[in-house]
């Protein structure tokens, strides 16, 4: 009855194989076009008809040298750095408040997923529409309080600041839901012990609870930069990266050069494209390692 | 639990007022669409819509039903190309473990960390090519990648849970590994199929980056991209444009309504295990 090993692994690959073919086509191959893009010097015209001429790194050098490099790379890490620490602060603090279960706190955890399943366009409008410079509710809410209007969407100051709001506000549930089931996997023993030894509230959460939740504090963060990095939609719809690339990050800057302009860069807007991912990728082996390593615990 | 009520029930307003900050923005997305022309630009702002108005809605029926159309096909077209490929290969990694199954998981994960610029300007260049540049099935194929990695993990995590026994009894009883697969573990992996079906629906109608990308220029435009084009052209009707965020995010409210505890799990699915 038993059939042979080689028709039983067979099949399981036969249950693969579209999945497999569906990878190489459609993850593979524009990974690789991409690359292929970033070492040639493309045209609109080669980029139709083909036989445009290798460029080796000149691509890369372009960029590199381009003088809205630096800033833009500045702005890639302020909107990373600052979306992440608000977005685990505010993610942790709901976490450590719902987890204390009270009536409700089911359906009101629940309801707090909302700005993570909107569609980006309509959290981003919405944010252009609260950070109106004439018209927004923030400005008016600054005007009770006498504070002047504040230009957040059009004046280079404020721009990247504004989108990185809106980016907190969307990511903030995230961290909530994977925080809270790492609250959630610690032992109830461990508090019933500390409570024992007459342990604050305070002092809990430093030392038992912050230490028993960074591997997955970690690995919040490192998805977190992932995410943050990838980040194109909120930022193009609010302010398009302007003013004047004040709030351009590397992912703007590259869908700007290939689709943004009536005459395409292709070229530079594909090495940028591939250093994105090379950050991306070094994040993703170290999350990947993290994991693992949990696991064999 | 062995707090007292009131305390308990203290928490519960602090929970109210926290969840209604976050909330809030949507609150107003949903005011601003009941506001009338000319309350747009009032200062201060009406904070309520006592003096609503359905005319938000009305530009949305006249002007963006075709862009929902189209998002709609587009969704239900990558949910179909999502769950046929997914469904199987799950079955295989969690059931059959074939050698080479680690690695084939371990690059899946890696596939959910490209930058969807990264992945459009691929598409971009081999769609000129094959001439599926502006098609459905392009922006269905392409957004179907946001899903299918995804999808694999969430099947192989829910059918891994799948006794033995049941397949056996499935295999004594004469059946192949196809019909096992098409008669046994389907039907019991209902939920994990309507969780990756939700996201997957979900994901494709949000997908703005392929959109602009693939079909920016067509006839056949998402909601996405209607929103979008609302926002540039007529940038005075703000009632309209929350009017269409609002019907834009019935999908959303409608997952997160039907498959509440789904989504949790959906979420939580790539960065904690078990």
């Amino acid at each position: 009855m038993t059939p042979p090993t080689r028709t039983r692994r067979w099949p399981a690959w036969a249950f693969l194989a579209p999945v497999t073919g569906y990878l190489v086509a459609f993850y593979a191959y524009p990974l690789y076009r991409n690359v292929e893009l970033s070492l040639r010097e493309y045209t609109v015209r080669s980029f139709v008809q083909g036989g445009a001429p290798f460029a080796g790194l000149d691509n890369y050098r372009t960029v590199l040298s381009d003088p809205t490099f630096w800033p833009t790379l500045a702005h890639t890490l302020v909107f990373t750095g600052g979306s992440l620490a608000f977005q685990f602060t505010f993610g942790m603090a709901l976490a450590l408040f719902f987890h204390q279960h009270f009536p409700l706190s089911r359906t009101l955890r629940a309801l707090i997923l909302v700005p993570w399943l909107l569609p980006l366009i309509v959290s981003a409008s919405t944010w252009s529409w609260l950070l109106n410079s004439d018209s927004g509710l923030v400005n008016a809410a600054l005007g009770v309080v006498g504070i002047e209007p504040v230009h957040w969407l059009t004046s280079p100051g404020w721009s990247l600041a504004s989108v990185t709001i809106a980016n907190i506000w969307i990511g903030i549930p995230f961290n909530l839901v994977v925080l809270y089931s790492g609250l959630q996997a610690i032992p109830a023993e461990v508090y019933e012990a500390s409570a024992l030894d007459g342990a604050t509230g305070w002092q809990r959460f430093w030392s038992i609870t912050l230490p028993l939740l960074r591997p997955v504090s970690a690995i919040t963060l490192l998805l977190g930069l992932i995410y943050t990095l990838k980040v194109f939609d909120i930022i193009w719809i609010m302010t398009k990266g302007g003013p004047t690339g004040s709030s351009a990050t590397l992912a703007i800057w590259s869908y700007r050069l290939s689709f943004g302009n009536l005459l395409p860069e292709f070229g530079p807007g594909a090495a940028i494209g591939n250093l994105l991912i090379v950050m991306a990728l070094v994040a993703g082996l170290l999350y990947i390692r993290l994991e693992r390593r949990q696991h064999l615990r | 639990m062995t707090t007292s009520r009131p305390r308990a029930w203290w928490k519960t307003g602090v929970g109210l007022v926290l969840t209604g900050l976050m909330l809030f923005p949507v609150y107003w997305m949903v005011n601003v669409s009941f506001t009338r022309d000319r309350d747009l630009r009032a200062t201060p702002p009406h904070l309520l819509p006592t003096d609503g108005t359905w005319d938000g809605y009305r530009a949305v029926i006249d002007q963006q039903l075709p862009y929902l159309g189209t998002s709609f096909v587009v969704g239900l077209g990558t949910v179909a190309l999502t769950v046929a490929l997914a469904a199987p290969a799950g079955y295989a990694l969690a059931k059959l473990r074939p050698p080479g199954g680690r690695a084939l998981s371990f690059v899946l994960l890696i596939a959910q960390m490209i930058p969807g610029i990264i992945m459009a300007m691929g598409f971009y260049a081999s769609y000129l090519t094959l001439g599926i540049l502006n098609t459905l099935p392009g922006l269905i194929l392409a957004d179907s990648t946001l899903a299918v990695p995804f999808a694999v993990l969430i099947f192989t995590a829910f059918m891994y849970g799948i006794p033995d026994e049941l397949l056996q009894a499935a295999v004594i009883d004469g059946a192949g590994r196809l019909r096992t697969f098409w008669s046994v573990v389907l039907p019991v992996s209902r939920n994990s199929v309507v969780t990756v079906s939700l996201f997957a629906f979900l994901w494709s109608w949000s997908d703005f980056i392929f959109a602009s990308t693939l079909v920016g220029g067509g006839d056949h435009q998402p909601i996405t991209l209607g929103i979008y084009h609302y926002i540039g052209n007529n940038n005075q009707q703000w009632n309209a444009i929350m009017a269409t965020a609002v019907v834009a995010s019935i999908p959303a409210a409608i997952l997160l309504i039907l498959a509440q505890r789904y989504v949790s799990m959906g979420v939580t699915a790539g960065a904690v295990k078990d």
